[in-house]
């Protein structure tokens, strides 16, 4: 029995579960798409399922990145998909508005006024949680209502169609017989473990959102902590929208991004990033978006009407959440987790004892607090 | 009728938690129209007696009897269905309600299923005007201050059980910690009440930490320590020193010479000078020293201001009044980094809530106090960094010596020696440690004691903190002595300074 | 309103809080906000449109007419924020129920009279499965309605993709039906949204259950310690909510007559927007009812003044609607951030 030990390593490992998952949802498709796996090089770029579960899963991917580092801190966004469309919005209707729509300048600077007002937007959140002090889901409720008003706004309630060839690159276009969104998510993704693991800053948000009264003891500057990380989010909404309306080569203001923060949530929580905030793994957070997406792939090669799609989010929202719930996994595996006296003993694994937590039913601690 | 049956008898009182027994064998029994006071240290057993009288934990062992009556309490619910109310010392009310519906509320008086406010109005203000209260009681609870609230709770005490009115519901009021954060009227105000109430013949359980309330309202005490009956004494009879001496478990002469000391470092010229600092509801505005390498030492009751001053110098919680100057510089001390810039470093009693980060590893909770000063861009050098966790782990001894483990996983002495390391390695001036060997066991006691000294030694300055006397004794160089969320002495240690001395400073609140 | 009708005599200077601190504290300030904005907006809507029949005081009824489903589900949303939980669930709810009502109408051939009963009991049992799974494995309400939003729009969907016009004769006439008022008429489902709020109104203030509502939303731990009953008031909180939703829904058929996937998207927003603009807290345990007809109102009476305008275009609806929510929501962190103190 010498795997046993490996194998349990492998399982507790924290990407586990979200890998096996997503390869259980790949090799479903199999029966159904023999060739599934398979990838072929027609006029020099590749194509297959793989690679278009990437190509399509690319937005969702950042969105969903920058959502790990604000909802590790604690918070959460809902103002993505907005900003989706507001950057999209404004970036397609600058370049429809040029004489020529190929110019390498004007598209620079396209892109820069998209993802500046999606950095404003980031920082007008990080403001409203940081330094007002109103809860996330509030503070980010404001441009995710308002937001897509702007968008429409900008595009004066139409679709805004281009037709610019740098433009298309990023969301459309082929690079070293690749899908180009793919190397721009892995810059992304490479920046952000770069930017979390190769400074503190990945710490320090573990610790803001792990404990966030021992943060202010420990001395750390949580106010911009948060705005960072708000900012960050929204600037991977940003890129995520500059890719949807590149891909379409059209900003819709009503349409693009819609749902998007939903998803994005999802893939966090399905990654194994804890919606109490702490500890967070962008790893997981990719895995758990291309679970999503392949989700959606495998509901239609398997000849699932496609419709049923959000049906099957639903019942793994709620089969994941389960899952992360203290109080289910005492009641439907047993009292495994050392419960003490007293009922409800919030034992879980998760970091359940934030300083709000310290009610009576804490009980299971040896050491009475005595009064 | 030399002496009434009591209303409440708790016989041979057993609880455990696992592999500690809380309480063993106490009994408790109070008497109609008494404020009965329930005293002892921290981990006495208050707190377990009164949640196993009022529900909130289940008995493992003896009885309760209520009017002669043998009776199971299984809840909150059933325990103020029987008569025994209990008022907190966080008030657990709803602020956004009116006085009268917090009175009211779960009871509310009602025709065909409809709340009659104005009956609903008039009974609580018949009430409240009852108990000599004047409150209006249709405005928000949130519109008055926390001792309005306070005694609103009790008027909702007094009056469950009961949807027509008062008293008659109520027979055993516990009364937990209610005067921690009221200023004196509001206090007297709360006596008043107490004394109407118990003059209706409600018997009153009072749990407090200022000595002088206890001896201001009380008629009689009982006294736990370490989960077991001590004493029952009448107030009367009992005088201060003797009733610290029954808290802490040793007679005066028994005190005598069990420390020695160990200190053996000259303190140096002044790090640190606090003046007229203070904080309401927190402690008193108070002129404090500490000189480099010096290990001061402060003692006092739980409750009487210890933590609450040493949050204070660390900017923890934002002071009233009174400045600060350390190394000669004043310190703005509004939040913990100016304390932490200044070098002053606080490992909290509450490890859990304050201090670790759970779901981080050994290492990062380690290096979390200096990360949080270099900043988020530079990050410590992984090489270096796994030198200074591996040289504290061992210094310290934690185990398990892997960084990688999860500090909630590792054992209250454990967790202790991470926080020490996590302020270590920013070498502070000042280490301010409060109860930093509550719940350890005796052999990292010693570790963290003797490490105390030779930092000193090295010319850290170190605030300690703790509920057993010998400890200061055996560690300072001085002693501050907190009474009463006040600072009422500051006395050189010498031979001559015994835990006698000390504890009769407690008591009576000057050091000759 | 029911809590303090008489403003609290003063025979104690140190006892009674100070008439500023009163008046930020009241907690019917923005409530009286509210309706004074709309009361301005109104006016200002007179003057500028006069001459094209604003005046007229069906405009105003219409505003009654054309939002009536809105103020059902936002009255749902009430119960819910008042409890401190928040409920997304509400615009798949009532795409659903529009769908299921058109489907069974159309495709099933059932009477009208059978199933309406049918869409509230399923949009009810909706909320009570929400609320059953927040109460008992202690889930954020925000994620488990989430849960809720994609399952009912991919009920939506599996229903059919494509909208279902309803043909049916005794819902066309339902739905022209008009109640006479001398000066205008009202609709059927602008009536029942009055009654929903009349009845909303008596069980919030003059109930055991609404003020337990209260009491959670203000503090949940006190609520438990209290000994009151909190998770079948949590999970009947959920239950209203659905229920409402899907009432809504069925309003939202009568006025547009058919049922589409798509229909109602988002549409919990807009609720959640009109509670909160009506005043009450989003960490709940203070607001009114009231309010939130007057937040209806104002976001009924943006869209009324936006198409009077003419030249301004839809969108301008949900940027007034997040410029008012912000504003809001400002406020009412000043008022608890005094609170506090």
């Amino acid at each position: 029995m010498t795997t046993t030990p490996r194998w349990r390593a492998l399982t507790q490992h924290h990407l586990f579960w979200p890998v096996a998952v997503l390869v259980v949802l790949l090799l479903i498709n199999v029966p159904f798409t023999p060739d599934f796996f398979s990838i072929k090089m027609t006029d020099g770029h590749l194509y297959g399922s793989l690679v278009s579960i990437v190509l399509f899963g690319s937005p969702l991917i950042l969105v969903a990145v920058g959502m790990t580092l604000v909802i590790a801190t604690g918070g959460i966004d809902l103002s993505v998909g907005a900003v989706v469309a507001i950057t999209g919005a404004l970036t397609c209707s600058y370049i429809s508005d040029q004489a020529d729509q190929d110019s390498l300048s004007g598209v620079f600077l396209a892109l820069g006024i998209g993802l500046v007002a999606a950095v404003v937007c980031g920082l007008w959140n990080g403001f409203l949680v940081a330094r007002m002090g109103i809860q996330p889901i509030i503070a980010t409720l404001i441009i995710m209502v308002a937001g897509r008003g702007v968008a429409q706004l900008i595009t004066d309630g139409q679709i805004i169609t281009i037709n610019s060839e740098p433009y298309k690159l990023i969301g459309g276009g082929y690079w070293l017989t690749l899908p180009f969104s793919i190397f721009v998510v892995a810059a992304v993704v490479a920046v952000t473990v770069a930017l979390t693991r190769r400074t503190a800053l990945g710490l320090l948000v573990e610790s803001v959102g792990g404990n966030a009264e021992a943060s202010r003891l420990v001395g750390i500057r949580s106010m911009r902590i948060k705005i960072m990380v708000y900012v960050f989010c929204a600037l991977c909404a940003g890129i995520a929208g500059l890719m949807i309306s590149s891909n379409t080569s059209a900003a819709d203001g009503n349409n693009a991004g819609l749902w998007i923060e939903l998803d994005a949530i999802l893939a966090v929580v399905i990654g194994g990033t804890s919606l109490l905030g702490g500890r967070f793994s962008i790893g997981g957070t990719v895995v758990g978006a291309l679970v999503i997406q392949t989700l959606t792939t495998t509901i239609y090669t398997i000849g699932v009407p496609t419709q049923t799609n959000l049906v099957f989010k639903a019942a793994v929202v709620i089969v994941v959440c389960l899952l992360q719930s203290p109080k289910f996994r005492a009641k439907v595996f047993g009292n495994k987790f050392g419960s003490g006296a007293g009922s409800g003993a919030k034992g879980g694994g998760t970091s359940a004892a934030t300083p709000a937590d310290t009610a009576p039913t804490t009980a299971a601690a040896p050491k009475m607090e005595v009064s | 009728m030399a002496e009434p049956r009591p209303v409440l008898e708790m016989t041979g009182i057993v609880k455990e938690f696992p592999g500690v027994r809380a309480l063993s064998g106490v009994d408790f029994r109070l008497f109609p129209g008494e404020i009965h006071a329930l005293m002892g240290e921290n981990g006495a057993g208050k707190s377990t007696l009164i949640k196993v009288l009022t529900g909130v934990y289940p008995l493992d062992g003896g009885t309760i009897a209520l009017d002669g009556q043998s009776m199971r309490i299984d809840s909150p619910f059933q325990a103020q269905q029987a008569g025994i109310s209990t008022v907190y010392q966080e008030v657990n009310l709803c602020p956004n309600l009116s006085v009268a519906e917090n009175i009211f509320i779960g009871r509310e008086p009602t025709r065909y299923g409809r709340i009659q406010w104005s009956r609903m109005r008039k009974d609580a203000a018949e009430l409240v005007d009852r108990l000599g209260l004047d409150i209006d009681v249709t405005a928000p609870l949130s519109s008055y201050p926390l001792a309005v609230q306070q005694l609103v709770a009790i008027v909702r005490s007094v009056g469950t059980g009961d949807s027509d009115g008062a008293g008659a519901g109520t027979k055993v009021l516990v009364l937990d910690e209610p005067t921690s954060s009221l200023d004196r009227d509001e206090v007297l105000e709360l006596f008043r009440l107490m004394r109407r109430l118990r003059d209706e013949g409600v018997a009153i359980l009072f749990v407090s930490h200022f000595l002088d309330q206890i001896y201001e309202i009380c008629d009689r005490m009982t006294v736990l320590r370490n989960g077991t009956l001590v004493g029952e004494h009448l107030v009367s009879e009992l005088d201060q020193v003797g009733l610290i001496q029954l808290m802490i478990g040793k007679a005066m002469d028994q005190l005598e010479g069990l420390h020695e000391h160990q200190l053996h470092a000259e303190v140096g010229e002044t790090l640190l000078q606090a003046e007229g600092l203070g904080r309401t509801g927190g402690v008193a505005p108070f002129d404090l020293e500490i000189k480099k390498g010096e290990v001061l030492g402060l003692a006092g009751l739980l409750g009487s201001g210890r933590t609450e001053l040493a949050r204070l110098l660390f900017g923890a919680d934002q002071p009233d009044s009174g400045k600060v100057t350390i190394g000669g510089k004043q310190v703005s001390m509004s939040a913990p980094n100016d304390a932490i810039g200044a070098g002053v470093a606080f490992c909290s009693e509450n490890r859990k809530t304050e201090g670790l980060v759970p779901d981080l590893t050994v290492r990062e909770n380690i290096i979390l106090a200096l990360q949080a000063a270099r900043g988020w861009t530079r990050p410590i050098p992984a090489a270096q960094r796994d030198e200074l966790v591996a040289k504290y782990i061992k210094a310290l001894d934690i185990r398990p010596a892997n960084p990688e483990a999860r500090v909630g996983q590792l054992s209250g002495g454990n967790q202790q020696k991470v926080l020490l390391a996590r302020w270590l390695i920013t070498q502070p001036k000042l280490l301010i440690l409060d109860e930093p060997t509550r719940g350890i066991d005796v052999g990292a006691k010693a570790e963290i004691q003797k490490l105390v000294v030779s930092l000193s030694e090295e010319g850290m300055s170190v605030l300690y903190i703790a509920a057993e006397l010998e400890e200061v004794l055996r560690l300072s160089h001085t002693i501050g002595v907190l009474r009463d969320r006040k600072l009422v002495a500051r006395i050189a240690n010498g031979p001559e300074i015994t835990p006698t001395r000390i504890l009769e400073t407690i008591a009576s609140g000057e050091h000759q | 309103m029911s809590t303090a009708t008489k403003t609290p005599t003063a025979p104690d200077s140190r006892r009674t809080p100070s008439r500023a601190a009163q008046l930020l504290g009241d907690r019917r300030l923005p409530v009286v906000v509210t309706a004074t904005l709309f009361l301005v907006m109104y006016l200002v809507g007179l003057g500028r449109y006069q001459n094209y029949g604003f005046g007229e005081p069906q405009v105003f009824l219409n505003l009654f007419i054309d939002n009536g489903y809105l103020l059902v589900a936002a009255v749902g949303a009430t119960f819910v924020i008042l409890s401190g939980g928040i409920d997304l669930s509400v615009g798949s709810v009532i795409g659903f129920t529009t769908m299921l009502t058109a489907w069974l109408v159309e495709k099933q051939g059932l009477p009208i009279l059978v199933v309406i009963p049918i869409a509230l009991g399923v949009g009810a049992f909706g909320g009570f499965l929400m609320g059953y799974v927040i109460h008992n494995f202690e889930i954020q309400p925000f994620i488990v309605t989430l849960a809720g939003l994609f399952l009912f729009r991919g009920l939506c969907l599996i229903i059919s993709k494509e909208s279902i016009a309803i043909d049916d004769s005794s819902v066309s006439s339902m739905a022209q039906a008009q109640a006479q008022l001398g000066v205008g008429f009202l609709s059927i489902g602008a009536i029942i949204a009055l009654v929903v709020l009349a009845i909303a109104f008596y069980v919030l203030h003059y109930t055991r259950f609404g003020r337990r509502v209260y009491a959670i939303g203000g503090n949940e731990q006190s609520a438990l310690l209290m000994g009151l009953p909190q998770g079948g008031t949590k999970i009947a909180v959920y239950t209203v909510s659905g229920f409402c939703s899907a009432l809504a829904g069925l309003l939202f058929t009568l006025y547009i007559q058919s049922g589409d996937p798509l229909h109602a998207t988002g549409m919990e927003l807009d609720a959640i927007a009109a509670v909160v603009i009506g005043g009450t807290l989003l960490t709940g345990g203070s607001g009114y009812v009231v309010g939130t007809l007057f937040g209806v109102l104002v976001l009924g009476l943006i869209k009324s003044i936006i198409q009077f305008e003419g030249t301004l275009s839809s969108w301008w609806t949900k940027i007034a609607t997040g410029v008012l929510l912000c504003a809001f929501i400002l406020i009412q962190r000043a008022m608890t951030a005094r609170k506090k103190t």
